[in-house]
């Protein structure tokens, strides 16, 4: 773990995300314009990247720099919370299932197979046209839905391995409740597995809102996110609309595939000292 | 004098670590005549395996060959060999049998097509007659209904019939040496002792010379005539096995053979003998003699002074400075 | 072979049909716990006849065993109920638009395969190489970006900087009909290159991830090294022991990696315009068309579910330890 935290290019990683954790944290005080302003519909309708505006204007003159700040609050922190939603989701399933065994955890998981047979886009698009709501509430909502499946298998795998081990008999023996047990013995053991996977989950997350809201089904303008930015770039050539959020989801989703590569080698068991 | 089939000298391999340069084999030194069983003993990160992949080159990127390096086979420098010539000689003049057989068969190809491949790449053999050889070569080693062997994949034998596979691989060609890296390693104790049967048996009909590297002292007793024992990527001692085991030199060897259980009622309530410490990381070999860091005899030359072979008797040859200073054994 | 093999497959099919079962049977619980009814729209081609028909396709009508019952013999039957908007059946609406997507998977596919293929032979054959380390590198980046960011990079450089490949759509508007045999061929070629490569992109830096993470120990090279101890030529060493089990893990992978594929396809057809399932099932969204949208993805889990068969097929057959 230690070594982790010396590794350049980790340090690099956890660098680059809290830098755009910041500038979205800090968007109101960064953002030179008001993002939902349309700042002057004749005059400053798609302008490309110019020193007044450095990302450029978007089609209805408003200022794409200040939309690419405030676009990374919503659309990192719908990640983020829909991950923490996936991994308390599927930490719960995937508990159920390995502490009952049996045919309920049987029934549990070819559901789970199934649900992770379906591609997620049309499982969310599902959800969206039965349930409507496309505010960031609801979006946090259907992707946390969306996203446990793997979690709880992990989960699941690593409550069946533990459960079967002595300290948990004999913590048993020794008069613990079921709940105890998990909570004290097994839950902790998880720990690992389960942190490769939220990062992967928040990194998929954050693709699939963009994916979203670049189609028009997410996060609605006025309010920004760096997907619905780049709707307006399609096949007009406004490469400013395209290239910034872009880069920004590029560098956001590179430190978390980074961080999570590392993070993964650090935990693999055949890593650990003593093979 | 003959020219001995094998003449390795001064063979140094080098491996480019994260943590530094890492001299497996750092200057070794020696012959295997024809028809020869010559072990090379040490304990694991001696580089033994390591030298037997150099002689046939099969040493890859970050691990390399040193230049000044030289490996002859019956007067040929290998070293210096094209690497069409050389893979001629691989598998047909000399060939080698591996600790593992279970990852050195390809898994999805039968296992009698993996020995005619030899015979194929080498004299271009019809199919046909090829397999009739390969089965042949399964009855040699000793596998029951060898034509039905033929068409089994690795998975379906247990692991004492895959070394036998792998032994007929390597003999088919009927080589001159071999170089059997831990051919028993892996493998149970009974059947340990078949397979080194086996190896006798065929090295005798056949003639041929073989290099068995093991850290199983043992193992040396039963198969070997000569024996040369390595540390720290060099040999400390080599000796006909009979004088190796009544008359070991080096401190290194007497430990390797004190560390032998017996179970003789003298030894009941006796601990068990180790050498003290660790073989130290081959990017950092101790000045001098490297075995002193755990040596009970060291003293202050052997900290400034790296020793060279010293002929104790007529072909018993012992890196170890008590050779000029022997009273300092006491 | 196939003595053993039959029931082997046999198991995995049936598996298959439990878990397309599963499928609908959740999609049916989605419908049935939604709160309003998706079936009444505020579009006045939505007549109260068609709402009634929609129901019962849906299966929202009457007790919920019959409702249940009722949606899955309809979708068993390929009756996936009414477009709301364009008043057409749903399976006829997915039967024009699925070949074009299965048509750009499995272009996409053969490309990654080959793909693949070439990085873990590589891979085996000359490990902890420099060229490795900048394909790894590649890959990280590749593996980051959305698959319609790049589609639309790809669009914007290919087809408006340097403009070489068409901007979308499956065949020139107009002019391909007028063109002969060969010209049509070309002119479709033409208009699937873009959008395959770049489905194949992220699918192969995928893949080149796989590799390091799922293939770390060395027991590969281990029998490459018998290989060229035995004296075989290394070319030999590459094309009959590296790649044959190269190709292995490589079939599971892309069976595991189907339905995230899929997604992904959904979107590059979004930007290159193909007409698949991906602009149907947007189109569908941005309307309400709830019954397009499940229609799609009933059709579209199950072709997953297909490809993931298939390709356990093809591994079975592959693998000789599966076959004894």
């Amino acid at each position: 773990m230690k070594r982790l935290m010396r590794d350049p290019v980790v340090l690099a990683a956890v660098g680059l995300l809290a830098a755009l954790a910041l500038a979205a944290i800090f968007a109101p005080l960064l953002a030179p314009h008001d993002p939902a302003r349309q700042l002057d519909i004749v005059g400053l309708k798609s302008r490309p990247p110019s020193s007044a505006f450095p990302f450029g204007t978007d089609p209805l003159s408003r200022d794409v720099l200040s939309r690419v700040l405030y676009g990374g609050r919503v659309s990192l922190g719908v990640g983020a919370l829909a991950a923490l939603g996936s991994v308390a989701i599927g930490t719960v399933y995937g508990a159920i299932a390995g502490y009952a065994g049996g045919w309920i955890d049987e029934a549990l998981m070819r559901t789970v197979d199934a649900l992770m047979a379906m591609p997620r886009v049309l499982l969310v698009l599902t959800v969206i046209a039965l349930w409507g709501g496309t505010s960031p509430g609801a979006l946090i909502a259907f992707l946390a839905a969306t996203g446990w499946f793997q979690i709880s298998r992990l989960v699941r795998a690593e409550v069946k391995a533990t459960g079967a081990r002595e300290f948990v008999i004999s913590a048993r023996a020794l008069g613990a409740t079921g709940a105890r047990i998990l909570v004290r013995h097994i839950l902790p053991n998880v720990m690992s597995p389960v942190i490769v996977a939220a990062t992967i989950s928040f990194g998929s997350a954050i693709l699939l809102e963009a994916g979203l809201s670049f189609i028009g089904v997410g996060i609605q303008p006025p309010r920004a996110s760096w997907g619905n930015i780049m709707h307006d770039a399609t096949g007009v050539g406004l490469w400013w609309l395209s290239l910034f959020p872009g880069l920004a989801i590029v560098a956001t989703m590179l430190s978390i595939n980074v961080l999570g590569d590392r993070l993964r080698d650090a935990l693999d068991p055949r890593e650990l000292p003593g093979r | 004098m003959t020219t001995p089939l094998l003449s390795v000298r001064d063979l140094r391999t080098v491996f480019d670590t994260d943590a530094g340069l890492a001299r497996a084999v750092d200057g070794v030194s020696f012959d295997v005549g024809t028809g020869e069983s010559v072990g090379l003993v040490g304990e694991s990160g001696c580089g033994k395996s390591v030298t037997a992949f150099s002689i046939l080159r099969l040493i890859r990127p970050p691990g390399r060959i040193v230049e000044g390096s030289h490996v002859a086979l019956d007067g040929t420098d290998l070293m210096s060999l094209d690497a069409e010539s050389l893979r001629q000689i691989r598998g047909s003049r000399v060939s080698m049998v591996f600790q593992e057989p279970m990852t050195a068969l390809n898994p999805v190809l039968r296992i009698g097509d993996q020995i005619a491949e030899v015979l194929r790449v080498h004299d271009n053999t019809p199919g046909k007659e090829a397999r009739e050889r390969a089965v042949e070569m399964l009855r040699l080693v000793g596998l029951s209904d060898p034509a039905a062997r033929f068409d089994q994949y690795p998975h379906q034998l247990s692991g004492g019939m895959r070394q036998r596979v792998v032994i007929a691989m390597a003999l088919v060609m009927h080589p001159e040496l071999v170089l059997a890296d831990e051919p028993t390693t892996a493998l149970d104790v009974t059947v340990q002792a078949q397979i080194l049967e086996l190896l006798a048996e065929l090295r005798e009909r056949m003639g041929m010379a073989m290099l068995l590297i093991t850290h199983d002292l043992g193992v040396i007793a039963e198969s070997t005539s000569r024996v040369i024992v390595m540390y720290a990527g060099e040999i400390v001692e080599e000796a006909p096995v009979g004088v190796l085991f009544d008359e070991p030199h080096h401190p290194y060897t007497i430990g390797l053979l004190k560390a032998i259980p017996e179970p003789t009622p003298a030894d009941r309530g006796r601990r068990l003998a180790v050498i003290p410490g660790s073989v130290p990381p081959a990017t950092d070999w101790p000045s001098g003699c490297r075995f002193r860091t755990r040596c009970a005899y060291a003293w202050d030359r052997c900290e400034h002074e790296h020793p060279p072979l010293y002929q104790i008797a007529a072909g018993h040859l012992s890196r170890c400075h008590l050779a000029e200073e022997p009273w300092r054994r006491s | 072979m196939l003595r053993t093999l039959a029931p082997r497959i046999g198991r995995r099919a049936l598996h298959s049909l439990l878990v397309v079962f599963i499928v609908a049977t959740i999609a049916f619980g989605l419908i049935a716990i939604a709160p309003g009814d998706p079936c009444a729209t505020d579009d006045p081609r939505n007549t109260l006849a068609v709402q009634a028909q929609c129901r019962i396709r849906l299966g929202l009508d009457g007790p919920l065993p019959d409702r249940y019952v009722q949606f899955l013999s309809h979708a068993a039957r390929g009756d996936l109920g009414q477009s709301y908007i364009t008043q057409r059946p749903v399976a006829e609406m997915i039967a024009q638009a699925l070949p074009n997507t299965i048509l750009l998977m499995s272009l996409a596919i053969a490309v990654s395969l080959i793909g693949g293929l070439v990085l873990g032979v590589a891979r085996s054959v000359q490990p902890r190489s420099t060229s490795g380390q900048v394909a790894m590198a590649t890959a990280v980046v590749l593996y980051s970006l959305p698959e319609f960011w790049l589609a639309q990079i790809a669009v914007f450089v290919f087809a408006y900087v340097i403009p070489v490949f068409p901007a979308g759509g499956t065949v020139t508007a107009i002019t391909h009909d007028y063109m002969n045999v060969w010209g049509r061929l070309w002119d479709r070629i033409d208009h699937l290159i873009l959008p395959v490569l770049t489905l194949a992109a992220v699918s192969v830096a995928g893949i080149a991830r796989f590799q390091r993470n799922a293939m770390r120990d060395v027991a590969g090279e281990d029998y490459l090294r018998t290989a060229r101890a035995k004296g075989v030529p290394e070319r030999d060493v590459i094309m009959r022991h590296a790649l044959r089990n190269a190709l292995l893990p490589l079939i599971t992978n892309i069976g595991f990696t189907l339905p995230a594929l899929f997604g992904g396809a959904l979107f590059v057809e979004q930007v290159f315009s193909w007409p698949g399932m991906g602009r149907l099932a947007f189109d569908a969204i941005s309307q309400r068309d709830a019954p397009v949208v499940i229609g799609c993805t009933l059709v579209g889990s199950g072709a997953v579910v297909l490809g993931s068969l298939i390709a356990d097929a093809l591994y079975a057959v592959a693998d000789p330890r599966m076959r004894t």
